[in-house]
């Protein structure tokens, strides 16, 4: 008995030894990544603030509203640059958020039904499934390529705003895919099964109940999308063309902010015009994500309040 | 003596090839409350859903024999307009993210209603049947997921009210509840019971011998397969069972 207790005794010692060891050994770690914290937001603290510091002497309101003048010596403002803009971003998420959607909606609510049993169909739905995946993770350039071949020389929409939404809608459908499938996988069954007991149909309980719920991860997604259309610069070179005017109609070639940024950069002499529409496009991504942070909560203040 | 309102005629459900339900045939009386009853695992809950074929909705169940409402079959009638006709509790309560307002005038605004004032009328008299309407009458645009459990599930109740169905399935309505919501809950079930036929599912005897008016016991061996050991008034299954199996679970011997 007496052994046994300074047995007890000795392993109470060796437990009181390694935990002093263990609180070191965690504080060493915490530390480390703390500084590692530190370095991240450092650089991006670095990169925002250059160009925002930059680019802001440049910025003013001749410069917001005045188209360029095109030339080497990059004269004139932006104005054009921002309307094609938002062009190019409206009329990529007219075309791709219904598709999005609704192929989401399909391969989460309907794909998986008996009805659809046939091994043709399952294997297309695998297929759909994998293609999403991969989609998601190649390069806006290729997309731009497939734009150019098929929208702007095959089909001959030229350089225009169509072909680049038309591209573009490409570029972000997996991304509206992937947040509206999470939204509705994230939707609990329960109000699915809760909807069908009460004598609703499939359709009524996707629109009714389903789709409210899911909406803010759907929103999230356009989004993201949005922010995707704006800074991608590769995909619009070879599809929107470089026109500086502003585009009159969805056939007419334009520049995006970003492309603007490009052509400044490479081929004139006006870094700090450059540096002024980095400052601008740097600030609408800043707003993009504080919106999309805004309208989740705002959307997912009802829904999160469950039990 | 009773009018039968539901009935099941050697009606057997498999998961794929695996048979979950054997060879049970039952019938239901007309409003009157019965309680499904036995062990974890031996297809209340499955048997349960037959009526308003919910178990349609999970891949690879198939069901042999028939199941009858009013003498009708079941798998003869549109399953969305069955499900109006046989509305549903659920174990859990799962009110829409919707204000209870609209939780309640869900299944009307579903079949077709959009007369507003119609809808209030019927809001009203779903949530004074169920209850609940002096709790929230003052706020009837309230989020219904800001409610108390038992509140919830007596909205929930509530809402499957408002579709005027003649049947109401019950599967453990009070499994998630305090005793004093579960309590009202029972009190709800006696009083429903006077209009609609309603089937309840629970783990709790003494809730079955509180509340139902007949009772049936399932059990399982260790082939898994649910079966229908015994059917009759409530007071007969609790005093004088029939079968062994039943006695013993009863008295708390097993289960």
């Amino acid at each position: 008995m007496d052994e046994r207790s300074s047995e007890i005794a000795l392993i109470h010692k060796a437990q009181a030894l390694n935990l002093k060891k263990e609180h070191r050994r965690q504080s060493f770690w915490v530390a480390l990544m703390w500084l590692f914290g530190l370095i991240t937001v450092s650089i991006l603290i670095l990169v925002v603030g250059y160009v925002l510091l930059k680019g802001g002497t440049a910025i003013n309101w001749e410069f917001l509203t005045t188209p360029p003048k095109g030339g080497l010596s990059g004269e004139g403002g932006i104005s054009t640059t921002i309307g094609t803009t938002f062009y190019l971003v409206g009329l990529t998420l007219l075309i791709a958020t219904p598709l999005g959607v609704g192929a989401a909606m399909f391969l989460i609510e309907y794909a998986g039904e008996q009805s659809l049993g046939s091994k043709f169909l399952r294997s297309m739905i695998s297929i759909a499934n994998f293609a999403v995946e991969t989609l998601a993770g190649i390069p806006s350039i290729i997309y731009g390529l497939f734009g150019y071949a098929l929208f702007v020389s095959t089909l001959k929409f030229g350089f225009s705003l169509l072909s680049a939404a038309l591209a573009g809608a490409c570029l972000v459908l997996p991304t509206i895919i992937r947040t509206t499938e999470e939204a509705l996988l994230a939707v609990p069954d329960d109000y699915r099964r809760g909807s069908l007991a009460l004598g609703a149909t499939k359709w009524q309980t996707l629109y009714r109940v389903v789709l409210p719920a899911s909406t803010p991860g759907i929103i999230t997604g356009i989004i993201l999308s949005v922010g995707r259309v704006i800074s991608e610069t590769a995909i619009f070179y070879v599809t929107l063309g470089g026109s500086y005017r502003m585009p009159t109609s969805i056939m007419d070639s334009g520049r995006t902010l970003a492309l603007h940024l490009y052509y400044l950069a490479m081929d004139t002499r006006a870094f700090d015009k450059a540096m002024g529409t980095g400052a601008v496009l740097v600030v609408m991504i800043i707003l993009i994500n504080l919106l999309i942070d805004f309208v989740s909560r705002k959307l997912t203040a009802g829904v999160r309040r469950v039990r | 003596m009773n009018d039968t309102k539901l009935e099941t005629i050697n009606y057997s459900l498999y998961y794929g090839k695996f048979r979950a339900l054997k060879d049970i045939s039952i019938k239901i009386p007309k409003n009157k409350v019965t309680a499904l009853i036995g062990p974890s695992g031996c297809g209340k809950s499955t048997f349960l859903r037959s009526f308003n074929r919910m178990n349609d909705l999970i891949p690879g169940v198939h069901t042999e024999g028939s199941v009858l409402i009013d003498g009708e079959d079941i798998f003869k009638v549109d399953p969305v307009a069955l499900r109006q006709n046989v509305g549903m509790v659920f174990q859990k309560p799962n009110p829409f993210p919707k204000s209870i307002f609209e939780n309640i005038a869900y299944g009307p605004r579903v079949t077709g209603l959009k007369d507003h004032h119609k809808l209030e009328e019927i809001v009203e008299r779903s949530l004074r049947s169920a209850a609940l309407w002096d709790e929230v009458k003052d706020n009837l645009g309230k989020s219904g997921l800001d409610l108390s459990g038992g509140q919830q599930q007596r909205m929930c109740i509530a809402r499957a009210l408002a579709v005027e169905p003649t049947v109401i399935l019950m599967d453990e309505p009070a499994a998630s509840l305090d005793p004093i919501a579960t309590l009202k809950i029972e009190d709800l079930i006696h009083e429903l019971s006077a209009n609609y036929t309603i089937v309840i599912v629970t783990h709790n005897m003494q809730q079955a011998g509180r509340v139902a008016d007949f009772t049936a016991f399932f059990y399982t061996d260790e082939s898994r397969t649910g079966q229908l050991v015994e059917f009759d008034e409530t007071k007969k299954i609790f005093t004088s069972p029939r079968d062994r199996r039943t006695e013993d679970y009863i008295t708390g011997r097993f289960g």
